[in-house]
């Protein structure tokens, strides 16, 4: 029986080394799909928020395909479905080719697309929350509605979203464990290889726990940091 | 006289704005067209695939799966509730240990991902399978049915105890002193007063909490139990054909749907009084 730090050190026998890879892929993969999610989330909040029905029609189904299907099943579809797509797409040219999707873009695609979903419902709400005044303010000072955009709304935008896009961003750590479905290798599959190697499943899925914990926690800090950076240039204001 | 109303004939009013085809409405129905051609062509290519064997053979498991799912989402919703009374209650309580233990119960259940939590009851618990055996609980945590429903209760229970305390907090402070000036005690302020507005409050987050619930059950498919996600992958490892997904995509999306429109449908039917 060997001691639970024996396994966990860094080295060819224990795991951390392992457990710390998975840590970095986790972090890369959530760090990826964060302005990817942020991106499109904007936009679709644009639309959504658009004086054109068509636009906010587009918009609202986007959410409500993106919101309504489990995670794990839109992860599925993605990687599945864009590689039976795409080898569609290449038979015609190449008929014996065989494509092989990786699986850390179908996860940070996957994952950008949910994030984006519920990161446009926290953009529109807090473009609800800018009065109409502002807009009207930037265009009677002569700006063009893209500066507007961006030097007065965009500001302003950020400090109220601020709140529900951390939430977000703690939801989508917790929902990069769901790649490890898919093979990539992030913290919980690499610990679910250990627990299975070393009989210590109970240790190694707490640890996985305690990892994530230990990412919230540091992500709070940081969400702190910025909250009170945002904050600070309202108050020089 | 004459003069003003000269001027109010001859004031320019500012052109109405035009209703042509600005840029904006082409892109949007563009994007509408673009979603038309997906539903479309999701339409005909589950009819052009469609395969008469392979539904009389699959779709008994898919409803198979839908149940299991619904019973899961229910009974680990039912319990949570339950177990969400006491964590609720130490979690506002003012003694200390009691405030610091339910604090730490829900930043562990809020903050690690259910299938972590999942994994480390399933295969974890399997760790201490001599004690369990000793103990009589072994055949509970054998099965991955019992282990789902034991994650996902206390997942949610950490869940619902937060909603239940933001809804109880939301309620003026007030109307519990207006309550205790009546007589009324902590109890009875707490049944006929508090909780009749807090779950106004709570309703919607609830709804929520059952969504999050029903999308986040997909997961336990990794852990053999076959619900809907776990009857899908079932098909698609058995057949390779990708509509099987689509067809799990389809009866998600609808359930969660109807669930949300119930849930507002609620909502409207008891805040009838406060609309005006």
């Amino acid at each position: 029986m060997q001691s639970v730090w024996a396994l966990l050190s860094f080295g060819p026998d224990g795991w951390g080394d392992d457990l710390a890879y998975g840590v970095l892929v986790t972090v890369s993969l959530a760090l990826v799909t964060l302005p990817l999610g942020l991106l499109i989330g904007f936009l679709v909040a644009l639309a959504k928020q658009s004086s054109e029905a068509s636009m906010r029609l587009a918009g609202n189904i986007y959410t409500t395909i993106f919101r309504g299907l489990p995670e794990l099943l839109t992860l599925f579809l993605v990687f599945y479905g864009a590689q039976i797509g795409i080898q569609q797409v290449v038979r015609l040219v190449r008929p014996e080719a065989v494509v092989e999707i990786n699986s850390f873009v179908a996860g940070m695609l996957a994952l950008g697309v949910v994030f984006s979903s519920y990161a446009s419902e926290v953009f529109l709400s807090a473009f609800r929350a800018i009065p109409r005044g502002q807009y009207e303010g930037g265009y009677s000072v002569g700006l063009s509605s893209r500066q507007t955009m961006r030097l007065v709304i965009l500001p302003q935008l950020v400090r109220i979203a601020l709140p529900g896009l951390s939430n977000l961003w703690l939801i989508l750590l917790k929902d990069t464990a769901l790649v490890s479905a898919i093979g990539l290798t992030d913290i919980v599959r690499q610990s679910s290889i250990a627990a299975r190697v070393t009989k210590h499943a109970f240790m190694f899925f707490g640890v996985a726990c305690l990892i994530y914990l230990a990412l919230a926690i540091i992500s709070s800090f940081g969400i702190g940091a910025i909250e009170r950076w945002v904050g600070k240039r309202e108050a020089q204001r | 006289m004459s003069a003003s109303s000269e001027t109010a004939v001859k004031v320019q009013r500012p052109p109405a704005p035009p209703r042509g085809w600005s840029r904006e409405r082409i892109m949007g129905w563009a994007f509408v067209g673009l979603w038309a051609a997906l539903g479309i062509s999701l339409v005909t290519y589950l009819f052009s695939a469609w395969n008469p064997e392979l539904f009389a053979k699959y779709a008994p498991s898919y409803l198979s799966g839908l149940r299991v799912t619904l019973t899961l989402v229910a009974v680990s919703i039912v319990l949570g509730a339950i177990l969400s009374l006491p964590i609720c209650y130490a979690r506002m309580s003012k003694n200390r240990v009691l405030n610091a233990v339910s604090y730490g119960y829900v930043y562990f259940f809020r903050g690690t991902p259910l299938l972590a939590q999942t994994f480390l009851i399933y295969y974890g618990f399997g760790s201490f399978r001599p004690q369990l055996e000793a103990v009589g609980l072994w055949s509970f945590f054998r099965e991955a049915w019992y282990c789902a429903v034991f994650a996902f209760a206390l997942n949610t229970a950490a869940y619902q105890a937060e909603i239940l305390r933001g809804a109880i907090e939301s309620v003026g402070k007030g109307q519990w002193e207006a309550a205790s000036a009546l007589g009324l005690s902590k109890l009875q302020t707490l049944y006929k007063i508090v909780l009749p507005q807090a779950l106004i409050v709570a309703l919607r987050p609830y709804g929520n909490e059952i969504i999050l619930m029903i999308k986040g059950s997909a997961i336990v498919a990794i852990i053999t139990v076959y619900d809907l996600m776990g009857e899908t992958r079932r098909a698609f490892s058995r057949t390779f054909d990708f509509q099987t997904y689509l067809w799990a995509a389809l009866l998600y999306l609808s359930l969660v749907e109807a669930l949300r429109h119930l849930v507002d449908w609620i909502e409207r039917r008891i805040t009838r009084h406060l609309h005006r």
